[in-house]
């Protein structure tokens, strides 16, 4: 009985969420036609290639938070080296056209085959622990990839980057006036990544993976494998990574080595929080939310008026990546289920529902398969 | 043979560096189960405020330079005390949440350090002892190595009395052991998270100001580095064996520089083909107990 009344309401109003995000994406594939100016958000006109960009670069990110929502809020990874995976796929690229001469869709194809070679191998090792070791080994081999790529200027363009080989790519994605283009092809790779997500989350593995998360003994006891499971997960949230770091390339044409370190993963897992765990459109809300002020912030920081302050104001201010982490740290503390999760209990609270935060009860998870842990001398 | 000599003695060294960072990291994961992100901030705060201080004192004299040592440990000390009070003890067992925590903190203070003390490493300067070499059966040892090795047995020798002779190591060990029965014996465990944090604050203080000798220039990435480091030692050492992170420390660092000199620069590679190796034969690290 109260399944059905669980059940009932949403089964429903089930078709809801899918006309929003229908419309949602119609109305961003339609944007570069129209003239929308919202000052203070974004720099100029929807058309114009600015702004563009900006929405573009938006995306990419929403698309890379999306995967590791996938990791951290289905599957309960807290991954510090998701990463390593964004890097593979923006750097397999760029190797793939210049070092192999293969035309574009040949060299994503490459690129993600190799985020996803790299990603096998990692997890397979990095899953041997879980919980926080399991954060600092992936965060050790993100490291180690961050190294390879600095050290082997010949193939990655060390310090400098890597910039795309711009022969072997279509006409169409070249370019300041084909940012239009640019644009569309990221919101196909957005809606891709969202839908690989919807499809996991949703299927047996999906299922399979967020029974491990809330209690990995018991999954074992009914015979299944939650190994396999979360190295699956942990596997397509890889290779989602490496095809928004595909799109970054496209988009930025190049790369640089942060785009594997550690400070981009911290990035990606502020992103996740602050749109909320767990909710795929807070993932989205998130990557776009975070990477719009973070240009904001950047704006605001060059300003004359911050140059005025005293330093006691001046120097905080004039650090975005400070202002974000304060935010982050007030997130976590005063607001755990992110915007999604705050949205989405005030909602269920007015309908009588359970209130649930998804990282308060990855928590009693982890209590509950604990093993204690002493310090000998 | 120098060459040997010198690869193994400038590892102890280096190892007694990663131990200083990772004595604390392992500490307060063996008590109280948090990955300390902002570790690397402490370190990187008392590393400038310890360089200011050699700087107001005159750099060459040894005076300035054991005062910007306990200067720096005082910093780490408060930095991490602060830390556990104000952003740790609201989320108390909440283990993702006061992970989140520590690394908003590491992400908004080295943006803070980057905007106070620049984006550029600074060069710094000490006693003049620290820029010679000693030598030791035909290998020059940098006498760097020589005060990283004496300070990391210090701490190791400071934290063995207290944790084993005191009233409150005592709690400390027994809380990691059963941290409820502690409670139900009406002790106050989470004073000994603050002094955990503070202790383990010190320890990275005292590794920041001689990082900066050891690399001899400091920058708001110093702690960032030498953090991930600090978080392999411990991962193989054992999460929260200080034995373990010891052996550990050296066991990495020793590695890290024979690869470094006999296979090409490959020391940072190597020393996560180690963690592999470790995790694939023993997941709990060396000295930790069997999950």
């Amino acid at each position: 009985m109260t399944l059905q009344r669980a059940q009932g309401p949403r089964r429903g109003f089930s078709w809801i969420p899918v006309v929003v995000g229908a419309a949602l994406v119609l109305l961003m594939a339609i944007l570069p036609l129209l003239n929308i100016s919202i000052p203070g958000i974004l720099p100029t006109p929807t058309y114009m290639p600015g702004t563009l960009a900006l929405l573009s670069l938006c995306m990419v990110f929403a698309a890379l938070a999306l995967s590791y929502n996938l990791l951290l809020g289905s599957a309960g990874m807290l991954s510090f080296g998701h990463a390593l995976y964004f890097g593979a796929g923006a750097y397999g690229l760029g190797i793939a056209l210049e070092h192999l001469g293969v035309p574009l869709w040949p060299g994503i194809f490459i690129a993600l085959i190799g985020g996803m070679i790299i990603a096998f191998a990692t997890g397979a090792v990095a899953m041997r622990v879980s919980g926080i070791p399991f954060a600092m080994v992936t965060l050790a081999f993100a490291q180690a990839g961050s190294v390879l790529v600095r050290r082997n200027s010949g193939v990655t363009g060390g310090e400098e980057g890597l910039s795309l080989t711009t022969e072997l790519v279509p006409d169409f994605l070249i370019g300041v006036i084909n940012t239009r283009n640019l644009y569309w092809f990221t919101l196909v790779v957005l809606v891709i990544v969202y839908l690989v997500v919807l499809w996991v989350d949703t299927s047996r593995l999906g299922h399979l993976a967020r029974a491990t998360r809330e209690n990995e003994q018991r999954v074992r006891v009914l015979g299944l494998r939650p190994y396999r499971a979360k190295l699956i997960v942990f596997v397509i949230a890889a290779v989602l990574a490496s095809l928004a770091g595909v799109a970054y390339m496209l988009l930025q044409s190049g790369t640089v080595p942060r785009a594997v370190s550690a400070d981009l993963t911290i990035t990606i897992l502020v992103m996740v929080v602050l749109g909320g765990v767990g909710f795929r459109w807070g993932a989205i809300v998130g990557g776009v939310l975070y990477t719009l002020l973070d240009q904001r912030l950047t704006v605001i920081a060059g300003s004359e008026v911050v140059a005025g302050l005293p330093d006691v104001l001046r120097i905080p201010l004039s650090e975005p990546l400070f202002l974000l982490g304060v935010l982050f740290i007030l997130v976590v503390m005063f607001l755990p289920g992110g915007i999604a999760g705050t949205i989405d209990a005030w909602w269920r609270r007015r309908r009588g529902e359970k209130v649930r935060l998804s990282l308060r009860s990855m928590d009693d998870a982890d209590a509950e398969a604990e093993a204690p842990v002493e310090v000998r001398v | 043979m120098s060459m040997l000599v010198l690869t193994l003695i400038t590892g102890v060294g280096l190892g007694a560096l990663y131990f200083l960072v990772a004595s604390g990291l392992s500490l307060i994961y063996g008590l109280m189960h948090v990955l300390n992100f902002a570790h690397g901030a402490f370190l990187t705060l008392s590393a400038f405020i310890g360089w200011l201080v050699a700087q107001a004192l005159g750099t060459a004299s040894w005076g300035s330079f054991l005062l910007s040592i306990l200067v720096g440990a005082l910093v780490g000390a408060a930095f991490a005390t602060l830390t556990e009070l104000v952003l740790i003890r609201p989320l108390y067992e909440r283990h993702i949440e006061q992970v989140l925590v520590t690394v908003g903190l590491s992400f908004a203070a080295v943006a803070l350090f980057e905007g106070i003390w620049g984006t550029d490493p600074i060069n710094i300067a000490g006693p003049p002892w620290l820029k010679q070499t000693t030598e030791v059966l035909g290998a020059r040892i940098p006498n760097t190595y020589w005060v990283l090795m004496i300070a990391a047995v210090l701490v190791l020798a400071a934290l063995v009395i207290f944790l084993q002779k005191t009233r409150y190591g005592m709690i400390i060990r027994a809380g990691v052991e059963n941290r409820s029965m502690v409670t139900a014996l009406g002790i106050d465990v989470r004073r000994s998270f603050t002094l955990v944090f503070a202790i383990g604050g010190a320890a990275a203080g005292i590794g920041g100001v001689l990082a900066m000798h050891y690399t001899t220039f400091v920058s708001a990435h110093l702690g960032s580095t030498l953090l991930i480091f600090a978080f392999i030692v411990t991962v193989i050492g054992g999460l929260g064996s200080l034995t373990g992170a010891a052996i550990a420390s050296v066991l990495v660092a020793v590695l890290q520089q024979f690869a470094n000199s006999y296979l090409s620069g490959t020391g940072d590679f190597i020393v996560v083909i180690l963690l592999a190796l470790v995790l694939l034969v023993r997941p709990s690290g060396i000295l930790g107990r069997k999950a």
